[in-house]
Protein backbone atom coordinates (compact mmCIF):
# COMPACT_ATOMS: atom_id res chain seq x y z
CA UNK A 1 0.00 0.00 0.00
CA UNK A 2 1.30 3.56 -0.61
CA UNK A 3 2.63 4.64 2.87
CA UNK A 4 1.36 7.84 2.58
CA UNK A 5 -2.32 6.71 2.84
CA UNK A 6 -1.38 4.11 4.87
CA UNK A 7 -3.92 4.93 8.06
CA UNK A 8 -3.71 2.23 11.35
CA UNK A 9 -6.75 1.16 12.63
CA UNK A 10 -7.43 3.10 15.87
CA UNK A 11 -11.43 1.50 16.66
CA UNK A 12 -12.97 -1.59 15.41
CA UNK A 13 -16.59 -2.78 15.88
CA UNK A 14 -17.00 -6.20 16.28
CA UNK A 15 -20.72 -7.66 15.64
CA UNK A 16 -21.18 -10.99 16.99
CA UNK A 17 -24.68 -12.19 15.23
CA UNK A 18 -24.13 -16.32 16.10
CA UNK A 19 -24.79 -17.68 19.95
CA UNK A 20 -22.61 -20.72 18.84
CA UNK A 21 -19.26 -21.10 20.65
CA UNK A 22 -16.73 -20.93 18.02
CA UNK A 23 -18.52 -18.30 16.59
CA UNK A 24 -18.70 -16.26 19.71
CA UNK A 25 -15.02 -16.73 20.65
CA UNK A 26 -14.60 -16.02 17.00
CA UNK A 27 -15.70 -12.29 17.67
CA UNK A 28 -13.95 -12.41 21.90
CA UNK A 29 -10.75 -13.12 20.46
CA UNK A 30 -11.35 -10.59 17.67
CA UNK A 31 -12.17 -8.19 20.11
CA UNK A 32 -9.64 -8.77 22.72
CA UNK A 33 -6.81 -9.00 20.24
CA UNK A 34 -7.66 -5.23 19.76
CA UNK A 35 -7.56 -3.81 23.06
CA UNK A 36 -4.67 -5.72 23.99
CA UNK A 37 -3.29 -3.69 20.78
CA UNK A 38 -4.43 -0.51 22.06
CA UNK A 39 -7.32 -0.14 19.46
CA UNK A 40 -10.50 1.08 20.61
CA UNK A 41 -13.05 -1.29 20.81
CA UNK A 42 -16.41 -1.63 20.97
CA UNK A 43 -19.15 -5.28 20.67
CA UNK A 44 -22.04 -5.20 19.79
CA UNK A 45 -23.98 -8.84 20.23
CA UNK A 46 -27.43 -9.50 18.42
CA UNK A 47 -29.72 -12.07 17.68
CA UNK A 48 -28.25 -15.47 18.98
CA UNK A 49 -25.30 -13.37 19.57
CA UNK A 50 -27.02 -12.52 22.53
CA UNK A 51 -25.89 -15.64 24.49
CA UNK A 52 -22.94 -15.09 24.54
CA UNK A 53 -24.13 -11.79 27.09
CA UNK A 54 -26.84 -13.58 28.79
CA UNK A 55 -26.24 -14.49 32.08
CA UNK A 56 -28.11 -17.96 32.07
CA UNK A 57 -26.75 -19.39 28.60
CA UNK A 58 -22.93 -17.65 28.67
CA UNK A 59 -21.35 -20.57 30.23
CA UNK A 60 -23.15 -23.26 28.00
CA UNK A 61 -22.53 -22.25 24.69
CA UNK A 62 -22.31 -25.09 21.95
CA UNK A 63 -20.95 -26.42 18.73
CA UNK A 64 -23.10 -27.49 16.46
CA UNK A 65 -22.27 -31.53 15.80
CA UNK A 66 -24.99 -31.49 13.33
CA UNK A 67 -24.77 -29.90 9.81
CA UNK A 68 -21.21 -29.00 10.59
CA UNK A 69 -19.08 -30.56 7.77
CA UNK A 70 -15.45 -29.66 9.83
CA UNK A 71 -16.53 -31.37 12.64
CA UNK A 72 -13.86 -34.09 12.97
CA UNK A 73 -13.37 -37.00 15.80
CA UNK A 74 -10.64 -36.83 17.89
CA UNK A 75 -8.37 -38.78 15.70
CA UNK A 76 -9.34 -36.87 12.78
CA UNK A 77 -11.80 -38.93 11.16
CA UNK A 78 -14.64 -37.23 9.67
CA UNK A 79 -17.99 -36.79 12.23
CA UNK A 80 -20.84 -38.78 11.09
CA UNK A 81 -23.84 -36.43 11.29
CA UNK A 82 -26.04 -38.59 12.95
CA UNK A 83 -23.59 -39.48 15.57
CA UNK A 84 -24.48 -35.52 16.16
CA UNK A 85 -28.16 -36.06 16.97
CA UNK A 86 -27.64 -38.39 20.02
CA UNK A 87 -28.10 -36.95 23.50
CA UNK A 88 -25.01 -35.75 24.91
CA UNK A 89 -22.85 -35.61 21.77
CA UNK A 90 -23.13 -32.03 21.69
CA UNK A 91 -22.46 -31.23 25.30
CA UNK A 92 -19.57 -33.48 25.26
CA UNK A 93 -17.96 -32.28 22.36
CA UNK A 94 -18.61 -28.52 23.44
CA UNK A 95 -16.79 -30.09 26.93
CA UNK A 96 -13.92 -30.91 24.59
CA UNK A 97 -13.81 -28.04 23.29
CA UNK A 98 -13.91 -26.22 26.18
CA UNK A 99 -11.19 -27.87 28.21
CA UNK A 100 -8.76 -27.71 24.79
CA UNK A 101 -9.28 -23.90 24.70
CA UNK A 102 -8.27 -23.69 28.59
CA UNK A 103 -5.17 -25.69 27.86
CA UNK A 104 -4.42 -22.81 25.79
CA UNK A 105 -4.88 -19.89 28.11
CA UNK A 106 -8.28 -19.13 26.15
CA UNK A 107 -10.67 -17.88 29.44
CA UNK A 108 -13.79 -18.58 29.23
CA UNK A 109 -16.88 -16.17 27.94
CA UNK A 110 -17.30 -14.60 31.29
CA UNK A 111 -14.33 -14.09 31.99
CA UNK A 112 -13.55 -13.02 28.73
CA UNK A 113 -15.97 -9.81 28.58
CA UNK A 114 -14.16 -8.92 31.86
CA UNK A 115 -11.14 -8.87 30.02
CA UNK A 116 -11.95 -6.81 27.52
CA UNK A 117 -13.74 -4.59 30.06
CA UNK A 118 -10.58 -4.32 32.00
CA UNK A 119 -9.38 -2.75 29.18
CA UNK A 120 -11.16 -0.69 28.23
CA UNK A 121 -13.38 -2.12 25.49
CA UNK A 122 -17.23 -1.28 25.80
CA UNK A 123 -19.98 -4.38 25.62
CA UNK A 124 -23.59 -3.41 24.13
CA UNK A 125 -26.64 -5.29 23.48
CA UNK A 126 -28.80 -4.89 20.49
CA UNK A 127 -32.41 -3.65 21.38
CA UNK A 128 -34.55 -5.10 18.66
CA UNK A 129 -32.93 -8.47 19.46
CA UNK A 130 -33.25 -7.97 23.21
CA UNK A 131 -37.01 -7.53 22.29
CA UNK A 132 -37.20 -10.16 20.38
CA UNK A 133 -36.00 -12.40 23.06
CA UNK A 134 -37.85 -10.74 25.96
CA UNK A 135 -34.10 -9.56 27.75
CA UNK A 136 -33.80 -6.71 29.95
CA UNK A 137 -30.86 -5.00 31.33
CA UNK A 138 -30.95 -7.40 34.27
CA UNK A 139 -30.41 -10.48 31.70
CA UNK A 140 -27.51 -9.37 30.83
CA UNK A 141 -24.36 -9.85 32.40
CA UNK A 142 -22.47 -7.02 34.67
CA UNK A 143 -20.08 -6.12 31.36
CA UNK A 144 -22.62 -4.82 29.10
CA UNK A 145 -22.94 -1.54 29.50
CA UNK A 146 -25.56 -0.80 27.93
CA UNK A 147 -28.86 -1.78 25.00
CA UNK A 148 -28.46 0.21 22.26
CA UNK A 149 -30.05 0.62 18.78
CA UNK A 150 -28.50 0.04 15.27
CA UNK A 151 -28.64 4.11 15.02
CA UNK A 152 -26.56 4.62 18.15
CA UNK A 153 -24.01 1.84 16.99
CA UNK A 154 -23.15 3.53 13.64
CA UNK A 155 -22.93 6.85 15.88
CA UNK A 156 -20.07 5.27 17.67
CA UNK A 157 -18.12 4.22 14.25
CA UNK A 158 -17.37 7.58 13.33
CA UNK A 159 -13.77 8.87 12.80
CA UNK A 160 -11.21 7.74 10.13
CA UNK A 161 -10.10 4.54 10.80
CA UNK A 162 -12.63 2.81 11.99
CA UNK A 163 -13.91 -0.47 10.99
CA UNK A 164 -16.77 -2.64 11.40
CA UNK A 165 -16.30 -6.24 11.22
CA UNK A 166 -19.49 -8.55 11.52
CA UNK A 167 -19.03 -12.12 12.90
CA UNK B 1 10.80 -31.34 5.35
CA UNK B 2 10.78 -32.54 8.66
CA UNK B 3 13.11 -30.79 9.66
CA UNK B 4 12.07 -27.38 7.63
CA UNK B 5 11.65 -24.28 10.21
CA UNK B 6 10.61 -21.01 8.46
CA UNK B 7 11.81 -18.89 11.36
CA UNK B 8 15.53 -20.14 9.68
CA UNK B 9 14.66 -17.82 6.95
CA UNK B 10 14.04 -15.20 8.66
CA UNK B 11 16.54 -12.09 8.24
CA UNK B 12 16.67 -10.39 11.72
CA UNK B 13 17.77 -7.00 11.41
CA UNK B 14 19.83 -6.51 14.39
CA UNK B 15 21.01 -3.37 15.33
CA UNK B 16 23.18 -2.18 18.95
CA UNK B 17 22.14 0.91 20.58
CA UNK B 18 22.88 2.66 23.85
CA UNK B 19 20.53 2.63 26.30
CA UNK B 20 20.97 4.27 29.95
CA UNK B 21 24.95 4.27 28.87
CA UNK B 22 25.36 0.79 27.82
CA UNK B 23 25.48 -0.72 24.39
CA UNK B 24 23.11 -3.08 24.37
CA UNK B 25 21.71 -5.29 20.83
CA UNK B 26 18.34 -4.55 20.00
CA UNK B 27 15.98 -6.05 17.22
CA UNK B 28 14.08 -3.82 14.61
CA UNK B 29 11.34 -2.93 16.88
CA UNK B 30 13.80 -2.40 20.03
CA UNK B 31 13.13 -5.24 21.80
CA UNK B 32 16.19 -6.45 23.38
CA UNK B 33 17.90 -9.78 21.84
CA UNK B 34 19.88 -10.65 25.12
CA UNK B 35 17.56 -9.79 27.87
CA UNK B 36 21.07 -10.68 30.15
CA UNK B 37 22.17 -7.41 29.18
CA UNK B 38 18.91 -5.49 30.97
CA UNK B 39 19.09 -2.70 33.94
CA UNK B 40 17.06 -1.38 35.74
CA UNK B 41 18.10 1.70 34.34
CA UNK B 42 17.33 0.52 31.01
CA UNK B 43 13.81 0.18 31.85
CA UNK B 44 13.49 3.26 33.22
CA UNK B 45 14.60 5.10 30.01
CA UNK B 46 12.91 2.53 27.53
CA UNK B 47 9.65 2.97 29.58
CA UNK B 48 10.24 6.97 29.18
CA UNK B 49 10.31 6.24 25.65
CA UNK B 50 7.07 5.04 25.53
CA UNK B 51 5.59 7.70 27.88
CA UNK B 52 6.04 5.77 31.16
CA UNK B 53 7.06 6.86 34.13
CA UNK B 54 8.12 4.13 36.32
CA UNK B 55 7.01 3.38 39.65
CA UNK B 56 7.18 0.84 42.27
CA UNK B 57 4.29 -1.14 41.10
CA UNK B 58 5.47 -1.29 37.29
CA UNK B 59 8.69 -2.45 38.67
CA UNK B 60 6.44 -5.57 40.59
CA UNK B 61 4.96 -6.05 37.28
CA UNK B 62 7.95 -6.25 35.24
CA UNK B 63 10.12 -8.54 38.15
CA UNK B 64 7.17 -11.07 37.38
CA UNK B 65 7.36 -10.45 33.57
CA UNK B 66 11.22 -11.02 33.36
CA UNK B 67 10.64 -14.32 36.42
CA UNK B 68 8.14 -16.00 33.96
CA UNK B 69 9.90 -15.55 30.53
CA UNK B 70 13.19 -16.07 31.71
CA UNK B 71 11.72 -19.83 33.01
CA UNK B 72 10.52 -20.18 29.48
CA UNK B 73 6.71 -19.60 30.28
CA UNK B 74 4.53 -17.91 27.93
CA UNK B 75 2.89 -14.75 29.08
CA UNK B 76 -1.08 -13.46 28.41
CA UNK B 77 -2.57 -10.29 29.93
CA UNK B 78 -5.16 -13.29 31.68
CA UNK B 79 -1.78 -14.94 33.19
CA UNK B 80 -0.95 -11.26 34.44
CA UNK B 81 -4.31 -10.90 36.45
CA UNK B 82 -4.10 -13.94 37.96
CA UNK B 83 -0.60 -13.63 39.13
CA UNK B 84 -1.56 -11.94 42.34
CA UNK B 85 1.01 -9.03 41.30
CA UNK B 86 -1.30 -7.21 39.25
CA UNK B 87 -5.06 -7.12 38.15
CA UNK B 88 -5.84 -6.84 34.47
CA UNK B 89 -7.46 -3.35 34.71
CA UNK B 90 -4.68 -1.99 36.69
CA UNK B 91 -2.00 -3.85 33.95
CA UNK B 92 -4.04 -2.13 31.12
CA UNK B 93 -3.57 1.44 33.16
CA UNK B 94 0.20 0.45 34.72
CA UNK B 95 0.96 0.34 30.07
CA UNK B 96 -1.52 2.08 28.42
CA UNK B 97 -2.32 1.60 24.87
CA UNK B 98 -0.82 -2.11 24.34
CA UNK B 99 0.50 -2.98 27.57
CA UNK B 100 1.82 -6.15 27.08
CA UNK B 101 3.96 -5.49 24.21
CA UNK B 102 5.34 -1.98 26.31
CA UNK B 103 5.80 -4.20 28.89
CA UNK B 104 7.77 -6.99 27.54
CA UNK B 105 10.09 -3.94 26.06
CA UNK B 106 10.65 -2.00 29.09
CA UNK B 107 11.10 -5.89 30.70
CA UNK B 108 14.22 -6.34 28.32
CA UNK B 109 12.54 -9.88 26.94
CA UNK B 110 10.79 -10.77 23.69
CA UNK B 111 7.41 -9.33 22.61
CA UNK B 112 4.77 -12.50 22.89
CA UNK B 113 3.88 -14.44 20.44
CA UNK B 114 0.32 -15.35 21.76
CA UNK B 115 -2.68 -13.61 20.55
CA UNK B 116 -4.71 -13.68 23.66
Amino acid sequence: MDKQNDYPLKKIMMICSKGTLEDVYAALVMGNGAVMEGIETKMFFTFFGLDAITKKTMNHLHTATVGNPAMRMPGGLPFPTLLGVLPGVEAGVSKMMKAGMEKLDIPPVEEFLELIEAGGGEIYACKLAADMFKLKKEDFHKTVKDIITVGDLYAMCGGLGTQIVFT
Amino acid sequence: MKHFNINHLKIYNMATRTIAGVNVDVNEEGYLTDASQWTKEMAREIAKEEGIELTGKHMEVIDYIRTKVLSGEGLTIRGIGKSGVVDAKTFYQLFPGAPLKKATKISGVPKPVSCI
